[in-house]
């Protein structure tokens, strides 16, 4: 905001009619000196606000480099940056009603580059929690999303005691662990969306299909297992979050495996970095890492080429904020016949699908705050490279870009989970 | 302004409902319980005239499910002051009757000015819980309200008709109303604020009395059973929309 005449006191305008500087006589009434504004003259009560909660503290340190703004995934479609949020906190505005409490979506760019570590990772959820326990100004999207998941275990609203029935189109046997009744080496947590939305189970039978393939012995939950709830605590849901953490860490702990395989990003991040603080300490590793460490065994049944310009979105959850870019490119270059392009946005630099801190559930809402939707944005990127296939490891990911490509009008760009691409190898 | 909310918790229709092995009821095993969508329109309105008004806001249950307690803890996150629950040996889908009774038997020593319940549940056999609980008290009855305000002892409230036909009601205080929509959508409750009530909400107890049985007995529940009489047309939407005209006429839907 341009600081006007207007906003300047009376007080702090000197008007000299005689003025000497450094010997010369510049008197005249065009000779306005003002002193320098300082931050004072506004109420500074809103930043404080967010600055008093726990993991608010960190917006406090911001010096207005404006790194963040550089960087951050919303601002290049909109008005809006870690920065701009400090200064409009400064200047009075409030966070906890404004819209811009519900763009960010914790991809963690800002908090790469800032020399402040300004953490939105942690403010954000910590006002958003605040608006939600006030119940004002939380989108209706988001809240349904909520209740979805209070009411159902999942977000899609769908019911729980259909958790598993993707395992019908699987094509290869999946087992449940209430009825193997054994220990397995694989826990497959399978997460929400590829148990429940269609191209999500496309992904989640191509898993099936591989592991079978590669002589994995692995379990799932099925109607024991419920989301993981982590979008959700960053959306501001915390107690929902915990819920789930402490159904979810009961069904595991109810059955002997050595370590967890994971479908999204979302679920490793909540699995390795915040289970632990609710007792739930399990070793987790995301399917991209898993499948790479039984490359030797893959590569030889990868025996259909796929000719294609394939490049690859980095899911925020798995780069950045747990440092995985190479496991998804292995697996992609593994697969005979394909043509990897890297986007100029990638790997710790990547640019966000706007799915995460529940952006998933805000489609809407920040529509009619930015430009384009962050998924047309990338969208956009990918066709500029000339890809044929935009691939993906986050089950988030497909639906979002699917809709971004139709809706600005690449068709041709197909989205694909690496799952699907390996299968299609696999099955040539 | 003294308040009082009963609800029930009902099964979960998102699920798909299995029938028990005797054939005359639902498999409970088999399913999640729910707020019945209705008490949740009831318990808004009431926080609503509660905020309007002033006063106190009771919500009261039959503990039937085992699990009344998280449909309590999250009236009294959504705005209830008080929450109460009958307790005693009721089995799960016990039935209208025996609910009203118990209810109104429990609200009685509550000396209420305002009953508001949802005017029907998707378990209900004849959607009578809150007509019941009004005879059992004596007290006047509107349902399928959509609005309620309270001034000067009396209520005034809007009931839905047919046909988009409203009326205006003037009722003396106290008064049972079913609701079948509050004034505004009901409020979100965070599961932060439900776990927060959860630790520190008492729930009051109250043992609950006779059942007086239902009235009624099922002799046989079954899903629906496809009959095979759709008949499919083909033509234009011209042709189409003629046989659909015929047909009203043919089954005598029209009046002329």
């Amino acid at each position: 905001m341009a600081v006007g005449l207007d906003k300047v006191k009376a007080e702090a305008v000197k008007e000299e009619k005689h003025l000497v500087v450094e010997g010369m006589d510049i008197s005249g009434h065009w000779n306005r000196m003002f002193e320098q504004r300082v931050i004072w003259d506004y109420d500074i009560d809103q930043l404080e606000k967010v600055a008093a909660l726990p993991g608010g503290e960190s917006l406090n340190w911001c010096y207005g480099c404006a790194k963040c703004t550089a960087v951050c995934p919303v601002d290049i479609v909109g008005d809006y940056s870690p920065r701009k949020i400090h200064r409009k906190t400064q200047m009075g505005i409030d966070l906890f009603t404004s819209p811009d409490l519900w763009l960010c979506t914790t991809c963690m760019n800002c908090l790469r580059v800032c020399p402040k570590e300004v953490n939105m990772i942690q403010i954000m959820p910590a006002v958003r929690e605040q608006a939600v326990l006030e119940g004002t100004t939380v989108p209706p999207e988001l809240q349904k999303a909520f209740e979805d998941t209070a009411k159902h275990g999942n977000p899609l609203g769908q019911p729980q005691r259909k958790r598993a029935d993707w395992v019908k189109k699987a094509g290869a046997p999946v087992q449940i662990m209430k009825d193997l009744k054994r220990p397995v080496d694989i826990l497959w947590y399978v997460g929400s969306y590829p148990s429940y939305h269609p191209r999500g189970i496309d992904a989640a039978c191509a898993a099936a299909r591989i592991f079978n393939a590669l002589g994995v012995d692995f379990g799932i939950l099925g109607i024991e297992e419920k989301d993981d709830g982590d979008s959700q605590r960053l959306a501001g849901e915390k107690g929902l979050f915990e819920m789930l953490a402490e159904q979810n860490i009961a069904a595991f702990g109810k059955y002997e495996f050595n370590r967890m395989v994971v479908t999204g990003p979302h679920e490793f991040n909540a699995f390795k970095n915040e289970y632990p603080k609710y007792g739930g300490d399990f070793k987790v590793l995301h399917y991209t890492r898993f499948l790479v460490e039984h490359l030797d065994k893959l590569k030889p049944i990868l025996r259909k080429p796929i000719n294609l310009k394939v490049t690859f979105h980095d899911p925020c959850y798995l780069g950045r904020h747990n440092g995985e870019y190479d496991a998804p490119r292995e697996l992609l270059r593994a697969i005979p016949g394909i043509e990897l392009v890297e986007m100029g946005r990638c790997r710790e630099n990547g640019y966000c699908c706007g799915g995460g801190g529940g952006g998933m559930w805000l489609d809407s809402f920040t529509k009619e705050h930015t430009t384009i939707r962050l998924s047309e944005r990338r969208v956009r990127e990918a066709a500029e490279y000339g890809a044929d296939v935009l691939a993906v490891c986050c089950p988030f990911e497909v639906s979002r870009f699917e809709d971004a490509a139709k809706s600005t009008g690449h068709d041709q760009l197909k989205v694909r989970d690496i799952l699907e691409l390996l299968d299609e190898a696999m099955r040539g | 302004m003294n308040i009082v909310v009963p609800i029930k918790q009902i099964p979960n229709l998102t699920d798909e409902l299995e029938i028990n092995a005797e054939g005359a009821g639902l498999d409970h095993d088999a399913l999640q319980y729910v707020f019945n969508e209705w008490d949740e329109q009831a318990l808004e309105e009431a926080v609503l005239v509660k905020e309007a008004a002033g006063g106190t806001v009771t919500v009261l249950g039959v503990e039937s499910t085992g699990e009344l307690n998280e449909a309590l803890y999250t009236a009294l996150a959504k705005g209830a002051d008080r929450a109460a629950k009958i307790t005693g040996d009721f089995p799960r889908g016990t039935d209208s009757h025996t609910l009203a009774k118990l209810i109104a038997d429990a609200i009685r020593s509550l000396s209420p000015d305002l009953v508001l319940t949802g005017v029907q549940a998707a378990d209900d056999r004849d959607g009578q819980i809150g007509p019941m609980i009004a005879a059992h008290l004596g007290m006047p009855y509107v349902g399928v309200v959509t609005g309620v305000s309270v001034k000067d002892g009396q209520a005034i409230v809007h009931k839905e008709y047919a046909g988009g036909v409203m009326a205006e009601f003037e009722v003396t205080l106290p008064a049972v109303i079913g609701v079948q929509a509050a004034h505004q959508p009901p409020r979100y409750a965070p599961v932060s604020k439900i776990r927060q009530m959860a630790k520190t909400a008492k729930i009051d107890e109250i043992a609950g009395g006779e059942s007086p049985g239902a009235g009624s007995t099922i002799r046989r529940m079954f899903k629906p059973q496809s009959a095979g009489r759709a008949e499919m047309w083909e033509g234009s939407p011209e042709e189409v929309a003629e046989k659909i005209v015929a047909m009203i006429k043919e089954k005598g839907l029209l009046k002329q």
